[in-house]
């Protein structure tokens, strides 16, 4: 369990998972979604989880979020860490303005209305939005809304980030862009990162640690460090080498499943 | 990690910019407010003119007698007659005032039921459907026993009006919540809305414009069950909009009646076109607001 001893107050962004596992309904039509996972991220490493469909990803971060229950293992966080999570929608809303949706977790904390307002600010700033603040949702582009929805997960100020296909329904010129916001705030604040992609070369650009996972059930099969130095870009060489390999990995894993 | 080299580089700042610049653009459109007013009344003052117009031919056809159909002139005379004098004031207080009394109580029990529905499955298990057969119910059918319960009183209207109504402010709330998106619910937990807040900052924000849809819909009947109700307990000393109906009829007095007629459509709309501005108002806030649309 987690340990209460030295340094109680120091929310450290460590996550751990020890033989996680993950069953879906009973008996016989029971689904084993996840199989024993373990998996251990340093705090301020971006670790990228890589699968084909029913892989569990999103399952995976659905338990550390503690959104969803554990059927076996444990999961590790650091002392009141309370993971922000982020989808590939960007899930806000959409009965409030840009400003108000990032107000949100603040208020949900209790925070002064005074102090909220120049939170509120200063995060609509690291997500180059400050000009936007009056506008609802739906009057933005998806990029946008993915970047108001970092500001408002920021919010939290959590040190773990868990992102679920975040930029999967964005454009490439979109992406790439987002990939350097988050790359640049990963890196300001310190965060922990678990992201979630179906995309290997994404995975490539962001991470310092790709990991496999094989499909239903949900198992790590093959994982791999990310020594390119930063900043990256999706199109080098280095990047399209590190992609290769694990692409290939992933359909030799997929083709697994053919008959 | 260089951070130096990644954070925010003017570059890329204005690459951000720019891309937001053109993706928005384009999607702001204006039109001038006296434009739209204008865009939205003419049609509705055409159809009124036809009607007036058809409403004249079939009095001009002659298949009833002007006793009994009198055409637009004369009911329109009647009807400035009505506006300028007592009577027909007193008794749109007397009738506003019931459906108020009667309208916001059946809020008040709609919402709650709906709530309770809502939230617990043993209840919902319950009388989850009977509340959608209630609304089914033609609100005239109940004054029978309304009438044996609290003979031909204030309290007879008021019951068949809260029975009419509070079904369908309840069927609102139910689906209002039953719909929240579940991504919403989850977006919400994780940003630390559990328990009630949850319901403050996200269902009831969500459930909004069902459950506006179901109020809008719980006066629609509150205000027929009230009509009936008036038509039916006229006992009562006061004159209300259907008692008057009712004199009306009793003298022949068909002016009379028809401009009482015109007066409860026009209460009725001017609520419902309140309703509409509601409606439209969060829609547009959510950006659901469909373009053709008025």
């Amino acid at each position: 369990m987690t340990s209460t001893t030295t340094t109680p107050r120091s929310a450290t962004g460590s996550v751990a998972l020890h033989g996680v596992t993950k069953v879906y309904g009973h008996g016989e039509s029971a689904v084993l979604a996840l199989d024993g996972v373990s998996l251990d991220v340093a705090p301020g490493e971006f670790v990228c989880l890589v699968g084909a469909s029913g892989c569990g990803k999103s399952t995976l971060l659905n338990l550390v979020a503690g959104l969803d229950r554990i059927s076996g293992g444990r999961i590790e966080l650091g002392d009141g860490v309370n993971p922000g999570l982020m989808f590939q929608e960007s899930a806000l809303f959409p009965w409030l303005t840009v400003e108000g949706n990032v107000e949100v977790p603040l208020k949900l904390r209790g925070m002064p209305r005074s102090a909220r307002r120049e939170r509120v600010a200063e995060l609509l700033r690291t997500v180059h939005l400050a000009d936007f603040a009056r506008k609802r949702p739906h009057e933005l582009s998806g990029g946008m809304r993915q970047r108001v929805a970092l500001a408002r997960t920021l919010a939290l100020d959590t040190p773990v980030l868990l992102m679920d296909e975040p930029f999967g329904a964005l454009d490439a010129m979109t992406r790439d862009l987002l990939h350097d916001e988050l790359e640049r705030i990963w890196t300001e604040r310190k965060l922990t990162v678990l992201f979630v992609t179906h995309n290997v070369r994404e995975a490539a650009r962001l991470a310092d640690r790709i990991i496999l996972l094989s499909s239903r059930p949900g198992r790590i099969i093959y994982s791999t460090r990310v020594d390119v130095p930063r900043p990256r870009r999706i199109d080098s060489p280095e990047i399209a080498s590190i992609a290769a390999e694990v692409t290939d990995k992933l359909r030799t894993e997929v083709g697994r499943h053919g008959q | 990690m260089a951070s130096d080299t990644i954070a925010g580089t003017p570059r890329a700042d204005a690459e951000i910019s720019g891309l937001d610049a053109l993706e928005i653009a384009g999607r702001q459109k204006t039109t001038t407010r006296a434009a739209a007013i204008w865009a939205s009344t003419w049609p509705k003052v055409a159809a009124l003119a036809i009607a007036i117009g058809a409403w004249q031919a079939v009095v001009w056809a002659g298949f009833w007698p002007p006793y009994s159909l009198p055409g637009p002139a004369t009911v329109g005379q009647e009807l400035l007659r009505q506006v300028s004098g007592p009577q027909l004031w007193e008794g749109m207080a007397t009738t506003l005032r019931r459906a108020a009394l009667g309208y916001l109580f059946s809020v008040g029990v709609g919402l709650l039921l709906g709530l309770a529905v809502a939230r617990s499955r043993v209840l919902r298990a319950a009388i989850g459907s009977m509340i959608t057969a209630l609304q089914t119910m033609p609100s005239i059918a109940w004054f029978p026993l309304a009438i044996l319960l609290f003979e031909l009183s204030e309290k007879a209207i008021f019951f068949v009006v809260v029975l009419g109504a509070a079904p369908s402010i309840a069927n609102g709330v139910i689906s209002g919540v039953d719909y929240v998106p579940p991504l919403l619910l989850r977006a919400g937990r994780n940003l630390g809305a559990r328990g009630l807040n949850l319901y403050r900052y996200v269902i009831a924000p969500a459930a909004l414009p069902a459950i506006v849809a179901g109020l809008k819909q719980g006066w629609a009947f509150s205000w027929r069950s009230l009509m009936a109700g008036e038509l039916i307990v006229v006992g009562i000393s006061q004159t209300s909009l259907g008692a008057q109906l009712t004199y009306s009829r009793e003298l022949s007095d068909a002016p009379w009646l028809l401009s009482t007629m015109i007066v409860i459509l026009v209460v009725g709309l001017v609520v419902d076109a309140a309703f509409g501005a509601a409606d439209r108002s969060i829609r547009r806030r959510w950006g659901v607001l469909d373009q053709a649309g008025q």
